[in-house]
């Protein structure tokens, strides 16, 4: 079995070319939105705004300023994470979301049948229909390059290595280096979703950031969509056994009843 | 500085951001905070136009610091690599003397001929020369020309008389002392009345220079046309050499002044160039109006007797061989009489202006779109001056529909059926159709395949231009006029040899045209030349462009296909991949990597040394020995390689004979890197502050002189190149810059019919600061008007504090900037932002003043 690989993104050597979002589109054919016919956002340079089923690759532009050229512009690339507890290949119901031989998540094609159950279930808004398709969609982390030993599209294209593709093993160590060369320096700087410990069992495409997680549209503390289960679970016993309590006053009420009435009638049965 | 290189160059951006990964300092010089900005480690806002005031400041507090006063090592670099310790002559008047000009100014009339050059005024530059010893005797260029003397008595003849210099800088006439009266009143706090930033934000880039600078280590300038696009864009250029000779920094690792290109092959088409001033290996294109009438003549005006470019008559010869073969002679000077003159400025404004006269028929556009460039409604209206104009290209562009779709003819201005222009298209291959190479901005070639067969009938822009050879070819073979005999001569033989199969029907070999780009020896193709050390001024060389001479050394060796990288953890020059010009030399005058003795300035600088105890075979010509002791290194030595560093120069020789062992700059006729330009640039030896040609303030260091006195205005006067007034018009109060964005390419005929491309970056728009906004009533997204003397167009606004208000000169100015890479074809639409650019232009090079002028801003 390979290792589980994925892709750290050191987003303080982002410079928002949006390589990774074009080197994305290209090798996976997607098409571009309303044939690249589009308003200016006028977010900052964010004209793509969003990760879905065409766009799999997202550049976030974050400007930050307290006055003319007083302040910091943040960029990052956001992919799909590929949890190690991924809720979306949990609620597929087709089990066309699989986990692959390198502990990635990728949901096949011709499999899917477009119920949407998966983009409800992803706590970051990653997935959703290709329209070209009719099937959920989102980053496979180039399953098909990896494969044949090619890197993903987008940290091949990547010119500043924001984006680094490989072992997760070998990715943490460096990023938790980074990290400590950046707080020498002073930055605060932090890693989203390196720990093995942490929500979802990890991020198999985790981030270094410097500021909230929420600045840069990620949950502080993403959950599984069964994250209720058990509470609900443990309700749907309560209320079971509160039900057959119920009914066993119930049952009992209408053999008293019974009995009573016959006491009262009297008369008729002869039970 | 001059440069939003993360946008503009994200591919070579990966090398800064390694640097900075490995601790190096990142500064970010610019009107606007950009992407580049974003990942600096100090972003430092400055008005468009600025720059020189900026690295003047730079240059005064370098020169009055302690570092450079205590540490040894900057005056050993500079007295001795550079002409800082050499005395000028006593006519020479600075602009300190004379309020904003130097000595040998002069008026201005255009000639009859090609009234087209637009200088506002000319400097004879006889002022500005080095006080010198007596001429050496011997025979005059007039008498040697006269009687048809060798080349290298032609050059005897050149000899100037020895450079008088104070090594220890105190004559009041050196570089240095002139250099100190010449920058005296650049003080960080007029930088920050000028240049709008704030003083404390200069004296720490200052300060991070001088830290960064000296034997351990050393700084780098990255620009590129942010820098070029002025009245005065050579002297930033020029300011910023200065500065990196001053600190040492020029021909070392890490040092030095990247000019990033504009696109891909860009530095090939100046190498081999498409230029009109220059022919082959910036060799000056022969002239009409400078002495030029024979090739001696040409020779004689433009070569310097010393130092290495002393070797252009080898060069210019080698040239004309490849030119016109075995018609080229010694008899008929190698064929220079056919050869074409210029007969002034026929630069794109230039020859836009004469189109808008009607001086020119036709036209042929390959790889640019004109109809959205420079003042692009003169631009227009002279395409329409035309009786025929050929455009190829990827796409239907503006400039193939500007007859129908343009602006003029959709508002009714404009009727089509007044155009007389008879329009061609040609459906154009793209670069991975073919075979070829690029050179980068490294001065590097590269050798690529075809990676693709192009669709449909397009062709390539080889194919255009060798078919269109030979059908001229066949036009005047019968002629008997005098004018045609160059056409007759031309030598032109790239077809395929047999059995080599073309890529497309009737196309060229393209490593044909490389195998005639480096030379052979004559009359022999197949032997080609290793190196332009080879080459000869007899006629039995021929070499179409002497620097790239090397690249091909042998018939079966094309060194630009090279793939070979450097191992990890080694210094790496890559000189195994690809082949950079000069003689795949990857950093020029690398001789100044080391220091007097030949030692490297440091353990970790060093590039290039002398070996004393390298054992040489005897020399390959005489069979004598020669002594040990050898320039070795990681890159390929820019010095005569068994030079001592010790050698004395003899005074009176030509060539490389006068240069000694520590002349490092081997290109400059004394061997030394010039801090003050005696010749060469049009506008003045040192670099002044002068304000754009449209500014809303006053020169606050020259009054008298508000632009430069030099710079270019064409189409003077004409309805279709309107100016603003020159100091703070009160109907155009901003400052407007013009740039790029990562997404789309130049013109857009790359970027704006790919729809990948297109949606991320979908309209025009102008980028303006809040306090702006909030003054104008415009909201995000609101449609603005943008206005100037030549015209206005319409966008959104990108509200920000990217780019906002700068205090100048005790004035709030607000400063707005517009990417301008729209037009009305293809997927992403938009106005034209070059329509508000002026035809007012640098004097060197005559490039336009895209880069700061002035504008209105109006809520539409």
């Amino acid at each position: 079995m390979p290792e589980p690989m994925g892709f750290f993104t050191d987003t303080t050597v982002c410079i928002g070319c949006k390589a990774c979002e074009v080197a994305c589109k290209e090798w996976n054919q997607l098409p571009a939105e309303n044939g690249g016919v589009r308003e200016l956002s006028g977010d900052s340079y964010d004209n793509t705004r969003r990760l879905d089923g065409i766009h799999w690759r997202h550049v976030r532009f974050i400007e930050q300023f307290k006055g003319p050229y007083d302040g910091r512009w943040l960029m990052m690339s956001d992919v799909c994470k590929h949890c190690v507890q991924a809720g979306c290949l949990e609620v597929c119901p087709t089990g066309a979301i699989i986990r692959t031989e390198f502990d990635t998540v990728v949901i096949q094609s011709d499999v899917c049948n477009g119920c949407r159950a998966c983009i409800a279930a992803c706590p970051f808004g990653v997935i959703d229909i290709n329209p070209v398709s009719g099937t959920a969609q989102k980053c496979t982390l180039c399953y098909d390059r990896l494969k044949v030993g090619l890197e993903p599209a987008c940290s091949k294209a990547c010119p500043t290595d924001s984006i680094q593709f490989g072992s997760i093993a070998e990715l943490r160590a460096r990023a938790q280096k980074r990290v400590e060369q950046l707080k020498a320096q002073g930055v605060d700087a932090h890693l989203y979703g390196a720990e093995p410990s942490g929500p979802l069992g990890g991020l198999n495409s985790f981030y270094l950031l410097v500021d909230k997680d929420e600045v840069y549209g990620l949950p502080h503390n993403p959950q599984l969509p069964t994250r209720n289960l058990t509470k609900s679970a443990s309700w749907s016993v309560a209320s079971a056994a509160v039900l057959g309590v119920l009914a066993l006053v119930g049952l009992r009420k209408r053999r008293m009843d019974e009995h009573a009435g016959g006491g009262a009638g009297g008369t008729g049965h002869a039970s | 500085m001059g440069s939003n290189m993360a946008e503009c160059h994200p591919v070579a951006f990966r090398w800064p951001m390694k640097a900075k990964l490995n601790g190096a300092k990142l500064i970010h010089v610019d009107p606007r905070f950009t992407r580049t900005s974003a990942v600096a480690d100090l972003h430092v806002p400055i008005r468009a136009g600025s720059d020189i005031a900026f690295l003047g400041g730079l240059i005064n507090h370098v020169i009055h610091s302690e570092r450079w006063n205590k540490d040894p090592f900057f005056k050993d670099y500079t007295v001795h690599y550079t002409n800082l310790a050499t005395i000028v002559n006593e006519d020479f008047k600075d602009t300190e003397d004379l309020e904003g000009v130097f000595s040998g100014l002069m008026g201005y009339k255009e000639p009859d001929f090609w009234p087209y050059n637009g200088f506002l005024g000319r400097y004879d530059n006889k002022t500005w020369q080095y006080e010198r010893g007596p001429k050496p005797p011997g025979p005059t260029t007039e008498e040697v020309i006269k009687q048809r003397g060798s080349f290298d008595d032609l050059l005897r003849s050149l000899r100037k008389g020895t450079a008088k210099s104070d090594p220890t800088l105190q004559h009041p006439r050196c570089v240095f002392q002139l250099l100190r009266k010449h920058f005296s009143r650049y003080t960080p706090e007029m930088v920050e009345q000028i240049c709008g930033c704030p003083k404390e934000k200069f004296l720490r880039v200052a300060e991070t220079l001088l830290e960064n600078s000296g034997r351990d280590r050393t700084s780098a300038f990255a620009y590129a046309v942010a820098w070029t696009q002025h009245t005065y864009g050579v002297q930033i250029i020029s300011c910023c050499a200065l500065l990196e000779q001053l600190t040492g920094n020029m021909g070392r690792p890490g040092g030095g002044i990247m000019a990033l290109r504009g696109h891909a092959a860009i530095q090939g088409s100046t190498d081999v160039p498409t230029l009109y001033h220059s022919i082959h290996g910036y060799l000056n294109a022969p002239s009409a109006v400078r002495p030029h009438d024979t090739l001696r003549d040409y020779l004689a005006a433009e070569t310097p007797p010393t130092g290495y470019w002393a070797n252009g008559p080898k060069w210019m010869v080698s040239y004309l061989k490849s030119v016109y073969g075995d018609a080229a002679t010694p008899e008929n000077d190698f064929g220079y009489d056919w050869h074409p003159k210029i007969l002034g400025d026929h630069s794109h404004m230039a020859c836009f202006a004469a189109m808008n006269e009607g001086k020119i028929k036709g036209a042929v556009i390959v790889g640019q779109n004109p109809a959205t460039s420079l003042n692009g409604t003169a631009t227009r209206r002279a395409l329409r001056q035309l009786d025929w104009l050929v455009v190829k290209d990827n796409w239907l562009t503006e400039t193939a529909t500007h007859w129908y779709l343009g602006p003029e003819v959709k508002n009714g201005e404009v009727k089509i059926a007044d155009i007389k222009t008879e329009i061609f298209f040609f459906p154009s291959t793209q670069i991975a159709e073919y075979d070829g190479s690029y050179t980068n901005t490294q001065r590097m070639l590269q050798w690529h395949s075809m990676a693709a067969k192009a669709p449909g009938d397009c062709r390539t822009d080889s194919w255009f231009y060798h078919n269109l050879a030979k059908r001229l070819k066949k036009a005047y073979a019968d002629s008997k006029l005098s004018r045609d005999q160059g056409w007759k001569n031309v030598t032109w033989d790239f077809d395929p040899d047999p059995g080599e199969t073309p890529l497309y029907p009737g196309e060229i070999s393209a490593l044909k045209v490389l195998r005639e780009i480096n030379g052979y020896a004559t009359g022999n193709p197949k032997q080609h030349l290793k190196g332009f050390g080879e080459l000869k001024d007899d006629g039995s060389t021929t070499c179409a462009s002497w620097i790239y001479c090397g690249c091909f050394p042998a018939w079966d060796q094309n060194l630009t296909a090279r793939r070979e990288p450097d191992p990890p953890g080694v210094p790496g020059a890559h000189l195994k991949w690809g082949w950079a010009w000069p003689a795949n030399r990857r950093n020029i005058y690398n001789r100044a990597s080391a220091d007097l003795n030949g030692n490297p300035w440091s353990e970790r600088k060093r590039w290039v040394w002398w070996d004393p105890n390298f054992v040489n075979p005897p020399d390959p010509k005489t069979g004598k020995p020669i002594p040990r002791g050898k320039w070795v290194g990681y890159d390929v030595p820019d010095f005569t390689l068994t030079m001592p560093p010790s050698h004395q120069g003899k005074p009176d020789g030509i060539i490389m004979e006068p240069l000694s062992g520590t002349d490092a700059y081997i290109m400059r006729p004394e061997g030394k890197g010039w801090i003050f330009v005696p010749s060469g640039l049009v506008d003045g030896p040192f670099p002044t502050h002068y304000e754009p040609h449209e500014s809303p303030v006053q020169n606050l260091l020259y009054p008298k002189q508000q632009s430069s006195p030099v710079h270019k205005v064409w189409s003077q006067g004409k309805p279709w190149n309107q100016l603003a007034a020159p100091v703070g018009d009160p109907k155009y109060p901003y400052v407007i810059t013009t740039y790029r964005l990562t997404e789309h390419y130049l013109a857009g005929a790359m970027s704006r019919w790919l729809p990948w491309l297109s949606e991320l970056q979908p309209e025009l728009f102008i980028e303006l600061g809040k306090d702006l906004a909030r003054e104008k009533g415009i909201k995000n997204l609101d449609h603005v008007i943008i206005s100037t003397p030549r015209s206005h167009v319409r966008a959104k606004a990108l509200v920000t504090d990217r780019i906002g208000v700068l205090k100048v000169a005790g004035k709030t100015i607000h400063h707005v900037g517009m990417p301008w890479h729209w037009g009305w074809m293809g997927l992403s639409t938009g106005d034209v932002v070059n329509d508000l650019t002026a035809w007012v232009g640098d004097p060197n090079v005559s490039i336009h003043e895209g880069k700061a002028f002035v504008c209105n801003v109006e809520r539409a």
